[in-house]
């Protein structure tokens, strides 16, 4: 090996020093931030079989729902039953489209690559929120896919095109807030696959115990119960209200207000368990 | 003086559960030096490398880095060291450059510089052609080439090596060794761990021995192995049927309480004879009797103790040992 000749400068980076990260520590996380995102992006894009759990998953179960079940549970009208059933299904695919985080982040952290991000001058989170800015990718494109298939199968937007993209935005949104839990999993546990068998014990009944496959008034009370108290509950109304028409600023309220409960819970939840681990 | 240290810990102490992975200790590293940390597996070694290098809180103790307090202010400290782990921390799933870009920007150097950077490490790592391919594509002295560029990125003050060469094959070890003496003449300090004594002895300017989370010794190479043992005159007759005449002779030159001994250990090479010797002076009175005695010898030599021994002695008890005596 040939000596090095070390000519790029030392901490060229515009304005910051030894003690002090450019632009201040705002700025710092952002950057970094995106700089973990990119890397995120790149194992994404080598691996493309990952995305499966938001393309070809959701796509199965909205066949299965509408030609298999849909029939009986719309009394015939399979139409009428997928603008009902899409909405839902692209809230319950985000709430799924998550656990892959966690897991992904669960097989990441025991290996050396964690100790290096450790050991740089980054903020604690910087890992972390790099990771979850990256699902938007993953979160859009279960959106396109639904959207896309959908219409294929015969789902029309009723509202117009602003609509639909709010309920899009919305969608994404959720799916970065909610995923936070799935994070925290990730932290706590010791395998990927412990990480699955969580989030579904969690995810599971949030989807089926909710108004995404059938009308809440059918639905037994003690069961009401549980499906009014869900937030996918209000999620999917929104999207419903965006998408094929019907009410939508009481469930947008409490869809934000869920969003925002849930970061201020599992961000530091996740965030604490991921500095215990380390 | 103090000043003068890079790194300075005192009364490092953490426990996993019932192990006490580190029992109170104490290290110090001067500027621009190699620190061999050296131990039997399980000795510490990896958890003091992890306290030093800001990845975790010792339950009490104190440690500097770069005259910077590492649990008060491990941000600053971050700044000034580079840490390649026991295992290679390279991003499989990324290139190369996307590994070293990365390190870059996250030590807030321009993507413009960090690939420039990446670049210059790169070519001189040796790994120019294999820059654009995955890094799961690499063979293992390829990642830990990379792994240790990972850890160059930012000019680091100091360079934490965890068992750098575990694994690799004796050419590639050599490689990193010039690795380490370049970074040395350039400035940086080292903190290296390894099982193997050979790799201490070649590139340490200090030597720590660690046993069950403490510190056993702590000396150059050269002080050490006079600690455990003195200097042995090993001979070697051109006719292995003389190895009785040599005994004879060398006997005469023991050191006090000693005799000379036929090298009978596991993996020396057989017809040698070995005596401990009080001092260089036994020569004076070895060869002109062994040239009365008519012995021809292919070999005659001083030697200090190999760390192999030292390392042994000082492990399995017997410093220990022997400072318990004196402090009865």
């Amino acid at each position: 090996m040939t000596a090095p000749t070390l000519d790029v400068p030392l901490r060229a980076a515009g304005g910051g020093d030894l003690d002090h990260p450019r632009g201040g520590p705002i700025a710092a996380l952002a950057r970094h931030s995106v700089a973990l995102a990119r890397r995120s992006l790149i194992k994404t894009i080598r691996t493309p079989e990952a995305l499966i759990d938001v393309t070809l998953q959701p796509v199965i179960f909205l066949l299965i729902f509408t030609y298999l079940f849909g029939g009986a549970i719309s009394g015939g009208d399979r139409h009428a039953y997928l603008q009902f059933l899409l909405p839902g299904m692209l809230a319950q695919s985000l709430a799924m489209g998550g656990i892959a985080l966690g897991q992904n982040l669960n097989a990441d952290i025991d290996k050396g690559v964690f100790d290096r991000f450790r050991s740089l001058p980054v903020a604690r989170s910087a890992p972390l929120v790099g990771a979850v800015a990256a699902d938007i990718v993953r979160y859009l494109t279960v959106c396109l896919v639904m959207l896309g298939f959908g219409t294929v199968m015969g789902f029309r937007v009723e509202t117009g095109l602003v609509p639909a993209i709010a309920a899009v935005a919305l969608s994404i949104g959720f799916g970065l807030c909610f995923c936070w839990i799935s994070v925290w999993v990730g932290m706590l546990v010791r395998t990927p696959g412990a990480v699955q068998g969580v989030m579904f014990l969690l995810v599971f009944p949030l989807a089926f115990g909710s108004n995404v496959y059938v009308q809440t008034d059918t639905l037994p009370g003690w069961l009401q119960g549980f499906v009014q108290v869900n937030p996918i509950t209000p999620l999917v109304a929104t999207i419903r209200g965006l998408t094929v028409g019907g009410p939508v600023a009481a469930h947008l309220t409490t869809t934000l207000i869920w969003m925002a409960g849930l970061l201020v819970v599992f961000v530091p939840l996740a965030l604490r368990a991921y500095a215990r681990r380390a | 003086m103090m000043s003068d240290l890079v790194v300075r810990a005192e009364g490092l102490r953490k426990r996993f559960g019932k192990t006490q992975a580190l029992d109170g200790v104490d290290l110090a590293m001067r500027r621009g030096t190699v620190l061999g940390v050296l131990g039997p597996n399980g000795a510490g070694k990896t958890t003091a490398v992890r306290v030093l290098a800001t990845l975790l809180r010792p339950d009490a103790g104190h440690a500097e880095v770069a005259g910077i307090d590492v649990l008060r202010e491990p941000q600053r400290v971050r700044r000034r060291i580079g840490l390649t782990g026991q295992y290679a921390s390279v991003d499989e799933d990324l290139t190369g450059t996307q590994n070293l870009v990365l390190i870059g920007q996250l030590l807030d150097l321009t993507t413009r510089d960090a690939k420039r950077r990446a670049a210059e490490l790169l070519d001189w790592f040796d790994l120019a052609e294999a820059a654009g391919r995955p890094a799961k594509t690499y063979s293992g002295g390829m990642r830990r080439r990379l792994d240790l560029a990972a850890s160059l990125v930012g000019h680091p003050e100091v360079i934490f090596l965890d068992e750098p060469t575990t694994g690799l094959d004796p050419a590639k070890r050599e490689d990193m060794w010039g690795v380490v003496r370049t970074q040395v003449a350039q400035g940086a300090s080292v903190l290296l761990t390894t099982q193997y004594l050979e790799e201490a002895d070649a590139l340490a300017d200090d030597i720590l021995v660690i046993d069950k989370g403490r510190v056993i010794a702590h000396d150059s190479p050269d002080g050490l192995k006079r600690r455990v043992g003195g200097l042995t005159l090993r001979v070697r007759p051109v006719d292995p049927a003389r190895v009785p005449d040599v005994l004879r002779v060398l006997d005469a030159v023991a050191a006090p309480g000693t005799n000379a001994s036929a090298d009978t250990a596991a993996g020396a090479r057989r017809g040698a004879v070995s005596v401990p010797v009080a001092g260089d002076a036994a020569l004076d009175t070895a060869v002109p009797a062994l040239r009365r005695a008519g012995v021809e010898v292919t070999e005659l030599a001083l030697h200090l103790p190999s760390l192999d021994e030292v390392f042994h002695a000082l492990t399995e008890g017997g410093l220990t040992a022997t400072k318990q005596e004196e402090l009865v």
